[in-house]
This record gives C-alpha cells, structure tokens and sequence, in this order.
C-alpha cells in the first residue's frame, strides 16, 4: 500500500490523536463515558490501523509480539495483585478502601489501577487477533 | 417519554431492521459484512439515545470497529466472497422462529416499562449505588464505580474471559503451524520457528 499516499498522510495525522483520545478515555473514566474497556478497543485501533496502511511487518516492529503477550497477561495479573494487596493490607481480595490513607483515595487508586489492568489486557488482545489474522499467509 | 423521543426509536428500530434484512438477502459477504457494521453503528446511536453512553462507547468501537475488520481480515484470508445462492424458503425453521419471536414479544408485554423507578431491577441496589457511590468512591460515573468496585470480581471474571480468548486465538493461529510437533519435518525443510504473531 505504498502508492496510497493520501491514506498514509491521513493516518499519521490520526493516529496520534486516536492514541490521545484513548488514554483521555482510559484515565477520564472515572469521570465521562469510558472506561479500560473502550480505551483498551481504541488503543489497538490505533496500532491496527498503522498495521493496516504501512504494512503488518512494520507494524509488529512497533509493537512486537512479545511485548504484546508480556501486555496481555500483565492486564491479568495487574487486576489480581489489586485484589491481593486488599488481603496482604489487611482487608478483603478486591477492597480498596485499605489501598490509600482514606477509603476515598484507596477506592480512586484501586479504580485507576483496575481500569489499567482491564485497558492493557483488551488493547493487546484485540492487537494480538488482528496480527494473528492479518499474518496468516495461506 | 415525549414524542420526538418515541419517533427517533422507531426510526432508529425500523433501519435497523431494514439494515437485518439486507444483510439476509444479500450475496456479497463483504456487503454482508459492512452491513454489519452500520448495524452495530445504528444500534450505538440507539444506546446513546437510551442515555447509556458508556455502552455506545464499547458498541461503537468493538461492534462497528474492530469485529468489521475481523471480519474482513477473514475474509482476505478465506478468497469467499459471494455466498450460495437462496435456497427455497423451509417452512419448518421458518414456523419454529416466527413463533419464538412472538413468544418473545408476548413475553415482554409483562416487563416493566423502560426507565420504570417501581421496577424490581431499579428497586434491588441501584437506590443504594445512586445515594452512597459518589461518597463512597468520591467518583461522578457511577457506572465506572459499579463496575471496577462494586462488581469488580465480576470485571475481573471479564477481564480473564477476554485474556483466555486472547490467548485461545494465539494457542491455535497463532504460532507457526507445524512447530509443536517434534519429529514432524516441514515441507520445505526448514521448521517454521518464526513467530508469527
């Protein structure tokens, strides 16, 4: 897709501000619309469609495959040691209130770290499908 | 609810289905498949309208988004692009689906209306997320709130489902084809040890 020259323009112009808009949704959902679960979908749209107009084999040189999967259990695993801190800090798996100095700062950083968790699993399981299916080479 | 509101639903209802039914009669899959599109498009515009914007959100970017491009990327990878012609209509599935839906549809006529605060859903927790969350959490978006504190084993059970169907995916395309099986030559020689995704 070398030769579409208005397509190349076009998404070096967007994908910055998709990347922004997407971390506004992940770390603003707190308080508009969104959430880990969006901003995760609109993160990989972002290295999908770099993927898309400049080639699958540049695209896994931004993002390469193992940092991907590295990206895809670290989503997981950020959740649970959320949820296992509230134990070792002396309260409930999934508590946050014990997290922060009041139950009110431990909820916002429980939340925001959770929220991380979720965005970062999504973003590289949508990007580790679309590899998936756009480097097959039957 | 006002009329303007009544008329936008039913506009937005009557393409949608206008939308189903070409997707049912067309040939072309990836007409089929942009169809699709513009009906997860429609039924986000309907979320927003049911003020439920935090799932127009996920249907807008996963239903318009990024399953379109799934689709499409399978369909590169098939080369099938139109589908077998219609075969004569069955009576028998069309008999057994015509009468579940008005089964359906009859069910509903005892559901509480849309947005009813006597409803049994509206009456169980939600009176206590609305009053106690915002002191509780110190966050506006109550629906943020349920999800990742309230709910959040239930989001954590979410969050794994969508880890395994990751990983799932990579367990079975992901690598190249024959490299799990030890003794097993390539054709061409060489192993296939690059990864592939």
């Amino acid at each position: 897709m070398n030769r579409h020259s208005i397509l190349r323009v076009v998404a070096k112009l967007m994908i910055p501000y998709i990347l922004l808009f997407a971390l506004y949704v992940q770390f603003h959902g707190d308080f508009g619309p969104g959430g880990g679960f969006q901003a995760g979908v609109i993160f990989a749209a972002a290295f999908i469609l770099y993927a898309l107009i400049f080639g699958i084999e540049n695209g896994r040189k931004v993002m390469p495959a193992w940092v991907n999967r590295i990206l895809l259990a670290g989503g997981v695993l950020l959740y649970s040691f959320v949820g296992v801190a509230g134990i070792f800090l002396g309260s409930e798996f999934l508590d946050y209130n014990v997290l922060g100095p009041t139950p009110v700062a431990g909820q916002h950083y429980g939340i925001l770290l959770v929220e991380l968790g979720v965005g970062l699993t999504v973003s590289s399981t949508m990007i580790a499908i679309f590899y998936v299916f756009a480097g097959q080479d039957i | 609810m006002n009329p303007v509101d009544i008329f936008i639903d039913i506009f937005l209802l009557l393409l949608m289905a206008a939308v189903a039914i070409a997707i049912v009669r067309s040939h072309l899959m990836f007409a089929v498949v942009m169809l699709s599109g513009i009906f997860s498009l429609l039924a986000a515009v309907l979320y927003v309208h049911l003020t439920a914007v935090d799932v127009a959100f996920t249907e807008a970017a996963v239903g318009a988004g990024v399953s379109t491009l799934l689709f499409l990327a399978t369909l590169a990878l098939t080369h099938v692009n139109v589908e077998e012609k219609h075969k004569p209509v069955r009576m028998v599935p069309l008999v057994i689906v015509v009468a579940t839906g008005a089964m359906l549809i009859w069910g509903t006529l005892d559901m509480p209306h849309y947005g009813d605060p006597e409803a049994p859903a509206n009456k169980h927790v939600a009176p206590r997320y609305i009053q106690d969350s915002p002191k509780e959490t110190g966050l506006p978006n109550m629906v943020t709130s349920v999800l990742a504190s309230y709910r959040g084993y239930d989001t954590l059970g979410e969050v794994v489902v969508i880890f395994t169907a990751g990983a799932g995916v990579l367990v079975i395309l992901g690598r190249g084809r024959r490299r799990w099986r030890p003794g097993v030559k390539d054709e061409d020689g060489d192993n296939a040890e690059e990864e592939r995704a």
